[in-house]
């Protein structure tokens, strides 16, 4: 085989959060290391994290670790295994000081200590008063973390493979992971990495619905990477919404604006929120609002020539209200849509936030599949960690402030267990030929020519499909209609040609690989929402509108292979402490 | 490097951390790459080079860009719309 090839003993796929964070402990401890982004590194999506992150410091009021713990196992809806739960709360304490040694700006109080707020969902003393959990640096904490992280990394001489993309991994007969094959952007010479352990850090897939805050870059891939490599998908059907993304865009409209007096109204000029949540109005819960917009929409009364979305009014609060206290929508308006709020109502739609499915892993980082002996085997140099990854501490769903934690804390013990790991296993396993075929000719399929549809059609109607039928709306009929369109369309990528066959910066080249991605991880989502009849988190069923701890409080598997469903237990036991069971979520 | 290959390149330079910066790049390159003179393109692979935290200062106008034109290009970059 005449490809070239090159050796580390470890690889890390995603530069966000999570994978500069292994890579740093690798590197600290002498590991040969490449990391390969798609993207420059200080580009990746963790750049966007604004809120902060939440670590049990009592630095503003008192708290407690296990008060941490308690909050995010209520909000998994107890879907979040436990064991992961409490290792992520205490360890979040350490985390966020050894980030303030490295470096990174954290807002601080008058007697120097570091700064933090009060978020939703977070109390004191097991669900008593509002704590004060998040550490932020200013409204740029993601900003501050990848560049203190890749600063770091820097310095420890870790070797980057800056805009290569990561198209499958190698696998062995016996299963093991054995790097992968990457693809050279510049030039579109594709390269072997081959190495000892793979971490797969590539982050989330929000892309996959039409309206999300997502940046381009969010497509699954380290999650489709997984499934091609006979891994499953675990809990995919949970996934973050929020009520009110700017319409056909996706950002969000805060919900500041609502709290401000906002309020929204359908193409009949009702304020429809009054037919769903007569009591509290726009400010219902998150997924009562989307539903509501989402009903609206379905039942032609949205707005606009598509009819495909509603109208959030503030023009009644007057300039000086917008203007004053809203002044990053007003910004947003004018800049997307050419409009000024303060004149002219908002149009908006429910937009597609957080993935907390993924990769399943341990609470090491390793990814971990059914095999012969059980539900949770190890799979043999494979690694993940950050969005792409399902510890799970999520559940059915996520905590602000809790993720930037997760791809920090994760991203570390992974690191951590890949040094044990290389200590154990110091030698390469041999690399086949035969590992790399699948992944050479998924490539090379894409050079075929001749008519057919573009990756820009076959894209937007995926994004389209998976807004329509399993965003905020899910019920049994929706959802297998979908499914069957997703399964017609996924044949269509078959009839897919590039116009552009050239070797330098194929960016057409790349989005059809994105493309492939996003089809495979919209059908683990797809069919996992299918499967799941109970309400949960960010899962909520019209037609099971309860959650149903006897039938469903376990996790769903999605495998490729048969579009099949498996399930696992959830672990309720935690490392040290009892059990927090399943209550009624009440807020 | 041929036009093609340039606008390749800067289209995968467009390609950032924040949905808002993508969004406001590709509908510029979209809408005006065919008419940008040699140094319009010099200076918006320059600001391409800036991070993503300054370009979203800029582009929401919580800072300005010092140099003269930085500051046109971001104005201009901000008022196609689409
Ligand atoms: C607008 C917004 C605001 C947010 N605010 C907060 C917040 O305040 N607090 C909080 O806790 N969380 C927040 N989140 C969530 C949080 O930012 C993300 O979950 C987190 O940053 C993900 O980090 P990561 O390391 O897993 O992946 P990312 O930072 O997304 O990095 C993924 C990496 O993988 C690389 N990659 C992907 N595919 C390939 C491939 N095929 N080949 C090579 N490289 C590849 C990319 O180049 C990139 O380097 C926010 C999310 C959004 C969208």
């Amino acid at each position: 085989m005449s490809l070239p090839k090159r050796r580390f003993d470890s690889l890390i796929i995603g530069a966000g959060g999570a994978g500069l964070n292994a890579a740093l402990r690798l590197s600290a401890a002498d590991a040969r290391v490449a990391v390969v982004s798609k993207v420059f590194p200080t580009r990746s999506h963790t750049v966007a994290a604004q809120g902060g992150v939440n670590a049990a410091l009592a630095n503003v009021l008192p708290d407690d670790w296990h008060w941490h713990m308690f909050d995010t196992v209520k909000g998994s809806d107890y879907l979040g295994d436990q064991d992961a739960i409490e290792y992520m709360c205490r360890e979040a304490i350490p985390t966020v000081y050894e980030l303030e040694h490295a470096g990174v700006p954290f807002s601080r109080l008058d007697n120097g200590r570091i700064y933090q707020r009060a978020f939703g969902g977070m109390s004191q003393n097991f669900g008593g008063d509002q704590a004060a959990r998040t550490c932020a640096a200013a409204d740029r904490t993601g900003h501050a973390i990848l560049h203190t992280l890749y600063q770091q990394n820097l310095r420890a001489r870790t070797h980057f493979f800056d805009e290569f993309f990561a198209i499958d991994l190698l696998r062995d007969e016996e299963g093991a992971i054995l790097g992968a094959l990457v693809l050279e952007i510049e030039t579109g010479a594709p390269l072997v990495i081959e190495a000892k352990t793979t971490l797969l850090a590539t982050g989330g897939y929000g892309q996959v619905f039409r309206t999300t805050t997502n940046a381009f870059i969010n497509t699954g891939d380290g999650m489709a990477m997984a499934l091609r490599a006979g891994v499953p998908l675990q809990d995919m059907e949970f996934f973050q919404f929020h009520p009110t993304g700017v319409a056909g865009k996706g950002m969000l409209i805060t919900e500041g604006a609502r709290g401000e007096g906002g309020y929204l109204m359908n193409v009949r000029g009702e304020r429809f929120m009054e037919r769903y949540a007569p009591k509290a109005l726009d400010l219902a819960s998150r997924d009562v609002v989307s539903r509501a917009i989402a009903t609206e929409v379905r039942e032609g009364r949205g707005c606009g020539e598509e009819g495909d979305h509603v109208l959030l009014k503030l023009d009644h609060l007057g300039r000086d209200v917008v203007g004053r206290r809203l002044p990053g929508i007003s910004e947003i308006c004018r800049t997307f849509l050419g409009i000024d709020p303060a004149e002219e109502p908002i149009p908006v739609f429910p937009t597609a936030h957080y993935a907390m499915g993924g990769i399943p892993t341990d609470r090491l980082g390793r990814v971990v599949a059914p095999a012969r002996h059980g539900p949770e085997e190890v799979v043999p140099g494979l690694y993940a960690a950050g969005e792409c990854a399902c510890v799970s501490v999520h559940g059915a769903n996520r905590l602000g402030g809790n993720s930037l934690l997760d791809i920090l804390v994760f991203g570390r013990a992974a690191g951590n267990d890949i040094i044990q790991f290389l200590k154990e296993k110091p030698n390469h396993r041999p690399l086949p030929d035969s590992a790399v075929e699948p992944a050479l000719a998924r490539l090379a399929r894409w050079d075929r020519k001749g008519e057919g549809e573009t990756v820009h059609a076959v894209k937007a109607d995926l994004r389209k499909l998976m807004e329509d039928h399993c965003g905020v709306f899910r019920t049994e009929a929706v959802m297998a209609e979908g499914v069957d369109k997703l399964k017609a369309l996924r044949e269509r990528i078959d009839g897919v040609r590039l116009r552009d066959h050239s070797q330098t910066f194929n960016t057409a080249r790349i989005e059809a690989l994105e493309l492939d991605n996003l089809v495979d991880v919209g059908m683990a989502t797809l069919m996992s929402a299918l499967y799941r009849q109970e309400s949960r988190g960010a899962h909520s069923r019209v037609d099971f509108p309860k959650r149903d701890d006897a039938n469903w409080m376990k996790h769903s598997l999605y495998f490729r292979e048969g579009d099949r469903m498996d399930f696992k237990p959830v672990r309720t036991k935690p490392l040290t402490v009892e059990s927090f069971p399943p209550k009624e979520r009440v807020y | 490097m041929d036009a093609a290959e340039e606008l390749r390149r800067l289209r995968w330079q467009c390609r950032r951390g924040m949905l808002e910066l993508d969004l406001l790049f590709s509908r510029f390159l979209d809408a005006c790459y065919s008419g940008l003179s040699s140094e319009d393109k010099s200076d918006l692979l320059r600001l391409l080079n800036y991070q993503d935290q300054i370009l979203q200062d800029w582009f929401f106008r919580a800072a300005v860009p010092a140099d003269v034109r930085l500051r046109e290009l971001v104005a201009r970059i901000r008022s196609v719309h689409c």
